[in-house]
């Protein structure tokens, strides 16, 4: 093999890796995501049902319930009460409010978030408006609830807990009609 | 390919004027070529360093909007990074990698020639960005979303100008990693390599497995941005903190391309200096390959605060800290050699033995940040910013320098002027402590990177820093003229040109011929 060749041959193999990792950038995602689920690493956004569900008297959380909208969204968002007090193992039921401002209907997907992290896996919904699309007719009102139970084996050391939902807009286009009124205000 | 080209060889006559750099295949061109690229870019971003000195210099927005700001610091870490530190690297890898393995030239000229010309086009898709409506990208050089998913037209040109970046690299690194391994002189053995051939060889391993992670990334912020796709986007499903994952697979093994090129030419020049033989020379390969196949597992130390389990962060704190094993050894190497050597002072090895001083402290404030719980107090500080520089500028940088300091006069023939040559060094070193060494403590005092104002106690240890900075940038108009001088004219530099150099390349005259080793030389 003369040395051209094998430089060739060698250029093939490097070639082929580089493509390769290409791809494994890809193939990282669902890599991931089955490492969390096996390892059971990542609790974040799992859904089960209490185990205990004793009421624990003895303290109080304070809820703190916080609504926000993507920029694309152009609904209005606000939860009815921004604070509440909860026994851990209490079901309890508090009211969002969404109205669509604009004069086209739009389905919209809210998506929680929690402070501190941790609190996500003793947060159980039993029933929530963020399991769902929500579709808003034109200036339509809509009270959405949220039905939970605060898992009594939250560590002590929590005594707040920030629900936070933020509003996105599903319409196709709403995201690029977005990014280009950004790009002409400069 | 004709008869021109024969005659070319064969005669040592070669195109002029514009068309030589345009065309040339050459590997000592396009070592120029990448080198001065790198210079350019360099005052470049420098000069936007000097913009972010000026605004910070005191609270309050003084000559800027916040949003031009933004930019500034995004723009400048991405043209120091791709634009400066790698191009130079892949240029003293183009000039010494043939040289001090015995080959006539780089394994594949063509497409050498082709991945240095990409990145001119790279560079002013970057730079053009601030012409666009909306002004560059401002999201960091890390290109998180949903930012990076939201913002205008130059985010595009952004991805793209990644893109041919990454291609850039990707060929230059297959084309090294050819050369090194089929093209050594006989008796070149692997062992035998010097150790700049050799960090090159992993860097370049490196580039292969992660460059195309990182084009796969922005790929996919590209799709989320105009072909809705959900990978990083709430709304959808997707999760931004998954694009971190992905990223900084890349990314750590970056900061580790960006280093350890520097390794090796600090591994070469304190030999020179001290007049020993490099201590430790098969434990110098083992560590840089250790420090590269461990770069693979500790991402997640960039992202302790987004909500990992204990699991996950004791694991890359622990992982983390293994990294100062290897790298410690060569350290302590560095030492040993120049422990009992009989060592002169010139530029290079100036700018090596404060590599090594300086580099180590921006070690150990890597180790600091490595402790989980002190991280989650110090992210996203000025503690990081300080710990990046120290081991980005008094490391990467400084290496450049000594290494260009110490092959010049083998590249153009002349002997620099050491006089200009150490006051660049002396002001260069004492500013940028004067720079970098204040914002340790702004980080631990809590002042946040990536802001265009600050809180009113924060203004001294700013001012300081501002004023080391505005040294710092201009002592880099000294290196300037130290190889503008040294092109033109000078003193005529031996063959040999340091007393204690080893090595093939000095075996040949200086400067360079155009074509060297036709004949493989035999290395006993």
């Amino acid at each position: 093999m003369s040395a051209t060749q094998a430089n060739r041959v060698m250029l093939k193999k490097l070639g082929i890796v580089a493509v390769a990792m290409f791809g494994f950038g890809f193939a990282l995602i669902p890599f991931y995501n089955k490492l969390c689920e096996v390892s059971g690493l990542n609790k974040g956004g799992e859904q089960e049902l209490a185990k205990n569900t004793q009421v624990d008297m003895s303290r109080k959380i304070r809820l703190e319930l916080d609504a926000n909208l993507n920029e694309n969204m152009p609904w209005k968002f606000s939860s009815m009460k921004p604070i509440v007090e909860v026994h851990p193992g209490q079901l309890m039921q508090v009211d969002y409010k969404a109205v669509n401002n604009s004069d086209v209907p739009i389905t919209g997907q809210a998506i929680p978030s929690y402070a501190p992290a941790l609190a996500v896996q003793y947060f159980k919904k039993i029933e929530c408006f963020c399991f769902t699309k929500q579709m808003l007719k034109p200036h339509e009102t809509k009270i959405m609830p949220v039905l939970f139970v605060i898992d009594p084996a939250l560590p002590k050391d929590v005594k707040t807990i920030t629900l936070s939902y933020t509003f996105f807009n599903l319409n196709p286009n709403a995201q690029a009609v977005a990014a280009n009124d950004k790009g002409a205000r400069g | 390919m004709d008869a021109t080209h024969a005659h070319d060889h064969g005669h040592d006559h070669h195109p002029s004027g514009l068309m030589r750099w345009i065309k040339t295949t050459n590997h000592k061109d396009i070592g120029t070529l990448y080198l001065w690229f790198a210079l350019i870019m360099f005052f470049v971003a420098g000069s936007m360093a000097m913009m972010i000195r000026a605004e910070l210099f005191e609270p309050g927005m003084q000559f800027m909007h916040p949003e031009f700001f933004n930019q500034l610091t995004t723009m400048h870490g991405l043209i120091m990074i791709f634009g400066v530190i790698m191009p130079a690297f892949t240029g003293f890898a183009n000039w010494q990698v043939p040289l001090m393995i015995g080959a006539p030239d780089m394994a594949f000229p063509r497409m050498n020639n082709w991945s240095f010309w990409l990145l001119p086009v790279a560079a002013i898709f970057l730079i053009g960005e601030f012409f666009l409506p909306g002004g560059a990208v401002a999201g960091g050089w890390t290109m998180y979303p949903p930012l990076f998913i939201q913002g205008g037209m130059s985010y595009d040109l952004n991805i793209f100008a990644v893109h041919i970046m990454g291609a850039s690299s990707i060929m230059g690194s297959i084309n090294i990693i050819t050369t090194i391994l089929n093209m050594r002189a006989p008796g070149m053995t692997m062992m035998k390599m010097p150790m700049f051939v050799w960090t090159w060889l992993i860097t370049a391993y490196l580039l292969i497995a992660t460059m195309p992670v990182l084009a796969g990334a922005v790929t996919m912020l590209l799709t989320d941005r105009h072909f809705g796709t959900h990978f990083f986007n709430a709304a959808g499903g997707g999760d931004p903190v998954m694009f971190q994952h992905i990223f900084w697979f890349f990314g750590h093994p970056e900061v580790y391309i960006l280093i350890l090129p520097a390794f090796g030419i600090i591994s070469q020049i304190i030999p020179t200096f001290a007049r020993k033989p490099l201590f430790g020379y098969a434990s110098m390969v083992y560590a840089t390959g250790s420090i590269a196949i461990l770069s693979f597992i500790v991402w997640g130390h960039h992202m302790f605060t987004v909500g990992m389990p204990a699991a996950g962060q004791l694991f890359f704190m622990y992982s983390t800290m293994l990294i100062a094993v290897p790298t410690g050894v060569k350290v302590f190497n560095w030492v040993a050699t120049m422990w009992k050597g009989s060592m002169t002072f010139e530029t290079p090895m100036l700018f090596a033995v404060a590599f090594v001083c300086l580099f180590t402290m921006g070690g150990f404030s890597g180790l600091v940040l490595a402790i989980t719980p002190v991280d989650i107090q110090l992210q996203d500080t000025y503690y990081v910013v300080a710990h990046f520089h120290y081991v980005l500028v008094s490391g990467a940088l400084f290496s450049i320098f000594a290494g260009a300091y110490y092959w010049l006069p083998k590249w153009t023939g002349h002997m620099y002027d050491e006089k200009l040559g150490k006051l660049h060094f002396w002001l260069s070193v004492i500013s940028m402590n004067i720079l970098f060494f204040p914002m340790h403590f702004l980080g631990l005092a809590g002042m946040p990177r990536r802001i265009p104002d600050y809180a009113l106690q924060f203004t001294q240890f700013n001012q300081i820093a501002s004023i080391g900075g505005f040294i710092f940038g201009a002592s880099q108009l000294i290196f300037l003229i130290v190889v503008l001088k040294a092109v033109r004219g000078g003193a005529k530099a031996t063959d040999k040109v340091w007393e204690g150099a080893e090595g093939l390349e000095w075996t040949l005259p200086s400067p360079a011929p155009y074509h060297t080793f036709e004949t493989a030389p035999m290395v006993k």
